[in-house]
């Protein structure tokens, strides 16, 4: 066989392939979409909504809709993210209920974001009677990243060592004060990850809210939560496989999609903000 | 057990009574009783899985926090029973006062570490906060160091500085009682005789309460040594005594190093 020098030298450049393919891979859909959308973006293309049987104008009420369902679903997935990781992380004794949470939760992120659409449908649209809205949509967006706040908000409590945990009470400080000042300080730029990542998801996903609310062609802004909406992934959806003249569209989309990506680069720049602020706070 | 009477007039701060532990169906103490004297310095000793640790635990209830653990007896703090069912052990933690083994210090400045036991207890007053800090810095020999990068963090101090600072931070909730776990073990030899030093100082208002590996530790600095073995405290009393003439032929083997 290979000597370790030359195993070693093989291994390094499978590595470095392996990298290179994935920063290869982000960089052309970053160029593709940039080079082929910046064409479409105008003031006119942000804030003025399709024209012409959506084969002109802009993109704004899609823009709208889907900053409506961020606020929406985050407002709802994490605070109850956060509360069931520290409950879980900080609070609940191992043993076998523990054992069942957790499986739920795992299969909660595994399940297909059809399912949770359909869950939605059933659920908020029909049987709590919300209706096709934003509502409805921002629910089932914050099951559907409920998962992945919850895993990512525990791991990052599970990086604070135990011995300060100790320490803090061993001064008297309630559990819960030391989850305040101590636990959930450190823990969070590894929770503002998790919350970014699910910006992104929610900004993305397109089944669940094709059952809940998204609405093909809209006149006018939503005024309601309980009111439809356009958003953006569906948009771009409708836009390139059932528009009404898909080849003329193109720049649309290709914009469509550029806005979409700025919009989740946009959060992830200010979650690095927050990051650092509070790396600065909490100095190692 | 054999435990030596002490002088006449010495006041005792802790009294254990018959206390057995368990972890799980384990028995890690068994049937312990002892009185540990106000304003002293007691050691406790004996080789490694003996209890000493899971017994200085006891006096502050942070086995509270392991499931399994299961606690019967009693222990008197002053007059408290502190393992009745109407204690309040957030209470308690702030009268018992706990240093650990590895210096823990948390994430922040120096200046903060400190504050953050007494403002969580409700002081809010800066020149008070300010006071404290400088105060209990000075009780643990940590002020000529560091009084100038108090806003510097707490985790740039060497390993010894750090301790201090901890011990700094449990003086700060202005405990009776301070135990310390091991407190030296992953010092170097100058860090440790300063701690030691601190220790013999701090004995005038406080009572102390360390846990130890180092045999020579113990006959420094402590007034009374516990010698404990497979969670039986086998024998307590002076410390010179324990030393010079231990009555258990076991405590004799472990203290001269043939075992342990």
């Amino acid at each position: 066989m290979f000597s370790p020098k030359t195993s070693e030298r093989i291994a390094f450049a499978f590595l470095t392939l392996a990298i290179a393919i994935v920063v290869a891979f982000v960089f052309t859909i970053i160029f593709y979409i940039t080079s082929n959308g910046i064409g479409a973006i105008s003031t006119d293309f942000l804030t003025q909504g399709p024209k012409n049987r959506m084969t002109e104008g802009g993109i704004f009420p899609a823009i709208v809709g889907t900053v409506f369902l961020i606020i929406g679903s985050m407002a709802v997935a994490l605070p109850l993210g956060i509360l069931a990781a520290i409950y879980l992380n900080e609070y609940a004794e191992e043993g076998r209920i523990v054992w069942i949470i957790q499986m739920a939760i795992n299969n909660l992120a595994g399940t297909p974001s059809v399912v949770f659409g359909l869950f939605g449908l059933a659920m908020f649209v029909k049987y709590m009677g919300f209706g096709a809205s934003i509502l409805a949509a921002s629910l089932t967006l914050a099951l559907v990243v409920l998962p992945v706040i919850i895993r990512a908000s525990e791991e990052a409590m599970a990086t604070v060592p135990p011995g300060l945990r100790e320490a803090s009470l061993a001064l008297g400080v309630t559990r819960w004060q030391t989850v305040r000042k101590i636990v959930l300080p450190i823990a969070l730029p590894g929770m503002v990850t998790g919350a970014i990542l699910s910006v992104g998801r929610v900004a993305g996903e397109t089944a669940p809210i094709l059952l809940t609310g998204a609405a093909y062609f809209l006149p006018r802004l939503p005024t309601a939560i309980s009111d439809q909406f356009m958003a953006l992934p569906y948009h771009l959806f409708v836009l390139a496989t059932s528009g009404t003249n898909i080849a003329a569209t193109r720049p649309i989309q290709y914009g469509t999609a550029l806005v979409l990506l700025l919009i989740v680069l946009g959060v992830n720049f200010v979650a690095v903000m927050i990051r650092r602020h509070y790396k600065k706070k909490m100095r190692w | 057990m054999v435990t030596d009477t002490f002088a006449e007039g010495i006041e005792t701060e802790i009294t254990v009574m018959e206390l057995n532990l368990w972890y799980g169906a384990k028995q890690a103490l068994k049937d312990i009783s002892v009185d540990i004297p106000k304003n002293s310095i007691t050691a406790f000793i004996g080789p490694s899985g003996c209890g000493k640790s899971t017994f200085l635990r006891c006096f502050n209830r942070m086995n509270d926090l392991i499931k399994s653990c299961r606690v019967e007896g009693d222990v008197l703090v002053g007059e408290d029973n502190i393992y009745e069912s109407n204690v309040d052990v957030v209470e308690l933690r702030k009268r018992v006062g706990m240093v650990f083994q590895k210096p823990n210090p948390f994430p922040m400045s120096i200046y903060e570490n400190i504050a953050y036991g007494p403002r969580i207890h409700g002081e809010k007053n800066k020149e008070k906060l300010n006071s404290i800090v400088e105060e209990t810095l000075k009780a643990a020999a940590l002020w000529d160091e560091v009084s100038d990068q108090l806003d510097s963090p707490a985790l740039d101090l060497s390993g010894g500085q750090q301790q201090r600072l901890c011990i700094a931070r449990t003086l700060a909730v202005k405990p009776e009682i301070i135990l310390l776990d091991e407190p030296c073990s992953a010092l170097d030899p100058i860090s440790t005789s300063k701690i030691e030093d601190l220790l013999m100082e701090l004995k005038k208002d406080y009572t102390i309460v360390i846990v130890t590996h180092n045999m020579q530790q113990a006959a420094r600095v402590s007034d009374y040594t516990a010698y404990f073995l497979l969670g039986e405290l086998t024998e307590f009393g002076e410390t010179r005594q324990i030393f010079e003439m231990p009555r258990e032929k076991s405590t004799e083997d472990y203290i001269t190093g043939r075992f342990g």
